[in-house]
């Protein structure tokens, strides 16, 4: 028997679940109102919601002070750089976890995940001294191989989980049919693994997009991405919270786009494999 | 050509020995059947033989040549899968073309054997269609189409019928006997299925815990079992065994007696009985009895118009020529 859920219950269930999912979006909401006053409603007490002059103004200074496209094509260099580079090690590690595995595969998938765990800051000092000694700093290259490494554990994991989705027969069948383990991996498990792949690659991208830790970190203008753009209008002559607010709005419009289509995928994605 | 022995072969996962040691010799145009039941290492033989697992100790050779080391692509050798592992992202056309595009053969080449395996398995009114657009009949026969376009020395053949429906199967198993006696091509066939082996096989393996328990044709291997585990095994329904008082009477530890080859009658014989269940048949009935002469019920194949019913009393006598006798080792006598 279908468990019942009185009338009552699921007004209640919906109108919990819209306002959680408005909190969440608040702030983004906000982001947005904000970016349309002026500095003086900005932070007017109290606040003004919808009722004030909008105002495009803060978008035509930011476009005379910065090169917001700079920043841009920066941070699309760093996400699909990042990406691309991490699918190349993560798709034939992901096939040898799931279709080859030892007594230790778990743990590997384990101790890589644990990585994950690690402050960011830790690492800090001898990657800034690496990077340095290297030459990196304020490179694009520096920062996709820096990305890179701190979601390529994500990549393998989610890839792992799809791969195991796929029969070994398959690819056996491929193996007696002549291919070789190159031909086996692109013409056979990659295919099939599409909406896998592609899950992976949309939350990496996100996760590349988003990060700013390193991206502030390692760059000062040349390589700088979005996330530095957001932080150049914090200056020290105080917030201009509109100003910033209208950056911020630029910085996240491309992924907040990317995402909102592609959420069914995303959350399937990360999803996989855990319920079925 | 397709000739493989099988020298020595042993294969060990990890510390348990799945086959301990093994000699075969499978002729070039044999049809020859791996039967046992499951976790008999048959599988295991036949992916050793398509190089999918590696041999623990042992040698295979291909035509005289040892292939030991080979991998799959290069011994020549065709595989069907149980769960047909089709390509699900390609149209069948692709994926019988699958093995020759990784041969790199010509072009023209290539169709002209599509089209003609596509001809042979009733496949061409499909042959843009995906795996997943087609009934699981036609997908073993894209399967098939894949492993016959390749013209190998052998076709490998695991378990291939277990996922179809009962009516499917006897039509596939046809379709499969046919295909060989056209194609004259070694086929090397695994099932767990005793009726399977019986009305395909040139030559039946018969296999239990990685050990030949007995090689040959089908009517070898149903009047002369080597053992008690063959004769079992093979005839359905199994083989009446009886041991003690019964056997001894015939110098043996052990007498067997098919539910075949018992007279029945409603007036007299040499064991009493009754009818516990009637399975009718139409053509034939089993009946399944108890005695009080025995310790296990006993099983007898009646014709289709003998009419018994649960619960009535019959009388048994086993045909004193069709009996097998076995020793204390469960081996036959002479």
């Amino acid at each position: 028997m279908a468990r019942q859920v009185s009338r009552q219950r699921k007004i209640g269930m919906t109108i919990l679940a819209w306002f959680v999912g408005f909190l969440i979006f608040f702030p983004i909401l906000w982001t947005f109102l904000t970016s349309f006053k002026t500095e003086l409603t900005a932070i007017s007490i109290p606040p003004q919601f919808l009722f004030f002059d909008w105002t495009t103004e803060n978008y035509v200074n930011i476009q005379a002070q910065a090169n917001y496209f700079h920043f841009m094509m920066n941070s699309i260099y760093l996400a699909l750089g990042s990406t691309v580079l991490g699918l190349i090690f993560a798709i034939p590690a992901a096939w040898a976890m799931a279709f080859s595995p030892t007594k230790r595969t778990k743990d590997v998938l384990l101790w890589m995940l644990s990585t994950k765990m690690l402050p960011a800051v830790g690492v800090y000092i001898p990657i800034y001294l690496l990077f340095i000694n290297l030459g990196l700093l304020d490179s694009r290259l520096g920062l996709i191989i820096v990305l890179f490494l701190i979601n390529l554990p994500i990549m393998v994991w989610m890839l792992y989980t799809y791969f195991k989705e796929i029969p070994v027969d398959i690819l056996e069948a491929a193996r007696m049919d002549g291919a070789t383990l190159r031909q086996e991996i692109t013409q056979i498990l990659a295919p099939m693994a599409v909406p896998g792949i592609a899950s992976t690659v949309l939350l990496n991208v996100i996760l590349a997009w988003n990060e700013a830790f390193w991206t502030l970190n390692l760059t000062t203008s040349n390589a700088a991405p979005l996330t530095a753009f957001i932080a150049s209008f914090s200056s020290p002559q105080g917030n201009f919270y509109a100003t910033l607010s209208a950056a911020s709005m630029l910085a996240i419009a491309p992924i907040l786009i990317v995402g909102w289509f592609s959420q069914k995928q995303l959350v399937r994605g990360l999803t996989f494999g855990a319920v079925k | 050509m397709g000739k493989i022995q099988l020298k020595s072969v042993t294969k060990a996962f990890g510390g348990v020995k799945v086959i301990p040691n093994l000699d075969l010799d499978i002729e070039d145009g044999e049809f020859v059947v791996f039967v046992g039941p499951s976790g008999c290492g048959k599988s295991t033989l036949l992916r050793l033989i398509a190089g999918l697992e590696d041999m623990t100790s042992g040698t295979i050779l291909i035509d005289g040549k040892d292939a030991t080391n080979l991998p799959p692509a290069q011994r020549r050798l065709a595989m069907v899968f149980q769960s047909y592992a089709l390509y699900p992202h390609m149209s069948v056309r692709k994926n019988i073309a699958f093995p020759l595009m990784m041969a790199k053969m010509d072009k023209a080449e290539m169709n002209r054997r599509v089209e003609n395996a596509a001809k042979i398995l009733n496949l061409a009114d499909y042959i843009d269609r995906r795996p997943g657009q087609l009934s699981g009949g036609q997908r073993q026969r894209v399967a098939i189409g894949r492993a016959i376009v390749r013209e190998p020395a052998a076709f490998l053949f695991d378990e291939p019928l277990s996922n179809l429906d009962a009516a499917l199967r006897v039509g596939m198993r046809l379709e499969i006997s046919e295909l060989h006696q056209r194609l004259k091509t070694t086929m090397i066939y695994v099932t767990h299925d005793q009726v399977e082996a019986m009305t395909m096989a040139d030559k039946i393996v018969v296999l239990r815990a990685g050990n030949i328990e007995q090689v040959g044709s089908p009517l070898e291997l149903y009047s002369r079992p080597r053992n008690t585990f063959v004769a079992g095994f093979i005839g359905s329904p199994k083989m009446n065994l009886m041991s003690g008082a019964h056997a001894r009477q015939h110098d043996a530890a052990t007498v067997g007696v098919r539910p075949e080859h018992m007279d029945l009658s409603t007036s007299d014989g040499l064991w009493r009985g009754e009818v516990k269940v009637a399975e009718h048949l139409g053509s034939d009935t089993f009946l399944h009895v108890d005695s009080k002469d025995h310790e296990e019920p006993l099983t007898v194949r009646a014709n289709g118009e003998f009419q018994v019913k649960a619960g009535d009393v019959v009388y048994m006598t086993p045909q004193a020529d069709k009996m097998h006798r076995f020793d204390d080792k469960g081996l036959a006598i002479g």
